[in-house]
């Protein structure tokens, strides 16, 4: 039982929250999200120099060494700024399969581009038809020769229409929800036949519709064994949202110190409407969901890297259940309470609201997790 | 950050495990399973094994009887005992006047009733609500006035739980009615309940149990020397008092073991001849409770870390403020899902009390006590400061509003 940082954590979270209050305030983010790219290739450059690429990746392989514990303090800090960076999509998720499925080759030749900034990768696994079953892959690889082709369409790619690598997620054996038969394909962004469609989510990220039409590529880009895959997803994919989860205590320790402030500033009747039990109360339950979420990060983080997948996912379901309830509720209170403003683009929280709502879309939203949990016994004998 | 049990505390937490199950008497862990009231009798023999293996005040010093442990074993002693299930140390002794004692009692008082707590010979109660004093306790009417060497004690104190069992009573009484704020002129009194002038009247709370009293106290005489530290003072020592009870406050290891226990159930309970586990909406009403309380564990598990790390701490880590709030909602949550579990067998009524009865259940053997046990529970978002006062602590304290 030890919830303290180590020396070395708390001296890069100081870095990072001091590099990020410098760069990346709520007027300079305002700037990044209306240019393109959408997040600010200056920034990224920074993180990397920071280190903060390189925290979960093998030493061996040009990484810290770190695991989900450093991801988490990263995430929170990262949401705690709103960041539209490509922390998410690259180290976490697609760099999160190169760790579980890469090769020595494969790892050893893009941990490096991506520790240093210069490569941006994505994960292109959602499918329409899926909605949030991890194990529905349509798309389709056929073997020729000593290569695959890929066709088939993916959707809400995070940050696809910017990265330079991606991950396919292609079926090569077996029926459209069945959990063996995926494969994992290293694709470069550009290769003939790979269509993207560019666009922004709710809360500003960038994200892609991505076609493959008869997309070639060399057996050598198999990522894992074939028809292996899914195992590789659903870690990652446990991993991505523990990473959520972070963010969110980010998010709510902003929502919660924005809201209060504004209580105490603004004031209605001759007094700081922070003054009114009902307020006051609100504001609690706020504080009450961002200290059960802080802990149920903690939770998901902690069996982020179990091999024992059912309490790796369980404890990765509760705490997206958790962000999916409380979370938005908090964050829509949050909005309640700053009045007309909170639903302008001018005022931050509108943004932090925005970020938890979009959060439960992604990666299988509180009904689909609460249903899994539901299913598979106990949460409290793990 | 680590949230398992390290190999010394697990180690530890085998040791009092196998205790509970070499030395709980069987009655008493299956009146905890049905009931979770146990009679005094019960009472009184469990504190006896508890004293006697020198385990009657965990958290208290060792010069007065604890055990030394820290505040993780402190957790882990309670949650096990929870979760076996084992009736807690009777907290009006334990927890609310024996650290008011050994903290500001003098000498003669720290001889003459700490030993008599510990294995619970003196049973005691707490005299602080009032019919106009709940959450504005400082508002209490209780007067004491000094006649020579004795308090002379009008009033009526309310809530008072078990003192149809006590042999003490710790009171909250007004000494200086002169005073300029209200919370200046209370002082702490301990008083016999044999003395002349008291009567108990039993109060039935909506589950038909009696757990409840109004005590009168008509010109009843109290030696001067049972007075707890300064006259007048008495605010503080009920301050320090309530602001004691951070380690047990979630009570998570009961709602462990009410979860277990619903989910074996209703893995007996037919719903159209299925089990009622199967139903997808139960079984995701249960899955919710157990989000909720895995994350609480979490909170308490940090708030037990914090004090391990800062004993001295002069303001507690801000988390342990929402302990109570979502401890006790969590209690009610559990007690509501087993009534659900009984379905239509929850409605009859079947005895209004929780002793022992021998006449054939109707319905299940298990269903008797689980509405009069969610009616009960009702109590635990009132009691020891209500959920809205603890909000308004909350929001003083942390939000600073």
């Amino acid at each position: 039982m030890d919830f303290d940082l180590t020396e070395e954590q708390s001296m890069l979270k100081d870095s990072l929250d001091r590099l990020l209050s410098d760069n990346y305030g709520f007027e300079d983010r305002e700037k990044i999200r209306k240019a393109e790219p959408g997040w600010s290739r200056d920034v990224w450059a920074q993180l990397a120099e920071l280190g903060l690429l390189m925290l979960p990746f093998a030493e061996e392989d040009g990484g810290f060494g770190g695991g989900p514990e450093d991801v988490m303090l990263a995430m929170e800090s990262l949401g705690g700024a709103l960041s539209l960076e490509p922390f998410l999509a690259t180290v976490v998720l697609a760099g999160g399969a190169l760790r579980e499925a890469g090769s020595d080759e494969q790892r050893g030749e893009l941990v490096p581009q991506i520790v240093g900034g210069e490569l941006v990768m994505a994960l292109a696994h959602g499918e329409r038809g899926a909605r949030y079953t991890l194990s529905h892959v349509e798309t389709t690889a056929k073997k020729d020769g000593d290569s695959y082709v890929l066709n088939g369409e993916k959707s809400i790619v995070l940050h696809g229409a910017d990265a330079h690598k991606l991950i396919v997620s292609a079926r090569t054996s077996d029926d459209a929800a069945d959990e063996d038969g995926i494969s994992l394909f290293l694709v470069d962004a550009d290769a003939d036949g790979i269509s993207r469609r560019g666009y922004r989510l709710q809360d500003d990220r960038p994200a892609a519709e991505i076609t493959l039409s008869d997309v070639r590529v060399p057996d050598s880009a198999r990522l894992g064994a074939e028809g292996q895959g899914y195992g590789v997803l659903a870690k990652v994919h446990d991993q991505a949202i523990a990473a959520l989860a972070a963010e969110a205590v980010g998010l709510l320790t902003r929502i919660l110190a924005t809201t209060t402030q504004y209580l105490k500033d603004r004031k209605q009747f001759g007094v700081p409407i922070a003054k009114f039990q009902v307020l006051q109360h609100d504001s609690v339950d706020i504080f009450v969901a961002l200290e059960q979420i802080r802990s149920i990060a903690m939770y998901a983080t902690s069996e982020a890297d179990n091999e024992d997948a059912e309490i790796r996912s369980r404890a990765a379901s509760a705490a997206k259940v958790m962000l999916g309830q409380d979370g938005r509720k908090a964050a829509e209170t949050a909005i309640q309470l700053h009045g007309g403003v909170g639903v302008t683009m001018e005022y931050a929280i509108s943004h932090y609201f925005k970020r938890m709502t979009v959060n439960d879309m992604l990666f299988g939203n509180a009904d689909h997790h609460l249903k899994r949990i539901a299913e598979t016994g106990s949460l409290l004998e793990s | 950050m680590e949230l398992k049990l390290s190999d010394e505390q697990r180690a530890f937490r085998d040791e009092v495990r196998t205790f509970f199950k070499e030395n709980v008497p069987d009655d008493i862990r299956k009146t905890m399973v049905e009931s979770g009231h146990p009679t005094k009798e019960q009472f009184q023999r469990w504190t006896k094994i508890l004293a006697y293996k020198g385990w009657g005040a965990p958290h208290w010093p060792e010069e007065h009887g604890g055990t030394g442990w820290g505040p993780v074993e402190q957790y882990i002693f309670l949650e096990e005992l929870q979760a076996y299930p084992a009736p807690a140390p009777l907290p009006f002794g334990v927890n609310m006047v024996g650290p008011v004692i050994y903290t500001f009692g003098n000498e003669e008082q720290k001889q003459t009733y700490l030993p008599r707590i510990l294995d619970l010979t003196d049973w005691w109660c707490q005299g602080f609500s009032e019919p106009g004093a709940g959450s504005d306790l400082a508002s209490l009417k209780t007067r004491a006035v000094k006649e020579g060497d004795h308090y002379i004690v009008n009033g009526q104190k309310t809530w008072t739980t078990l003192a149809q069992h006590a042999d003490w009573i710790f009171c909250l009484v007004r000494t200086d009615p002169d005073a300029d704020k209200p919370q200046k002129g209370i002082s702490f009194l301990l008083i016999d309940m044999k003395s002349e002038g008291i009567t108990v009247r039993p109060i039935q709370t909506v589950d038909g149990g009696v757990e409840v009293n109004e005590v009168f106290f008509d010109d009843v005489k109290v030696p001067v020397e049972n007075l707890v530290g300064e006259e007048n003072k008495g605010w503080d020592y009920a301050k320090f008092l309530l602001g004691n009870e951070r380690t047990n406050i979630a009570r998570i290891g009961m709602s462990k073991h009410a979860a277990k226990r619903i989910r074996e159930l209703a893995g007996i309970e037919l719903a159209g001849g299925k089990p009622l586990i199967e139903d997808r909406r139960f079984a995701e009403k249960l899955a919710m409770l157990e989000i909720d309380l895995k994350s609480l564990e979490i909170t308490q598990m940090r708030v037990v870390a914090d004090d391990a790390k800062n004993p001295n701490a002069k303001t507690p880590n801000p988390a342990s403020s929402i302990l109570k709030i979502k401890g006790s909602e969590i209690q009610q949550r559990c007690t509501e899902l087993l009534m659900e579990v009984m379905g239509p067998y929850a409605a009859p009524r079947q005895h209004d009390d929780y002793l022992g009865h021998n006449e054939p259940p109707i319905g299940p053997d298990y269903a008797a006590h689980a509405a009069p046990g969610y009616f009960n529970y009702r109590k635990v978002s009132i009691y020891g400061g209500s959920n809205e006062i603890q909000k308004n602590i909350i929001a003083k304290a942390v939000l600073g509003f």
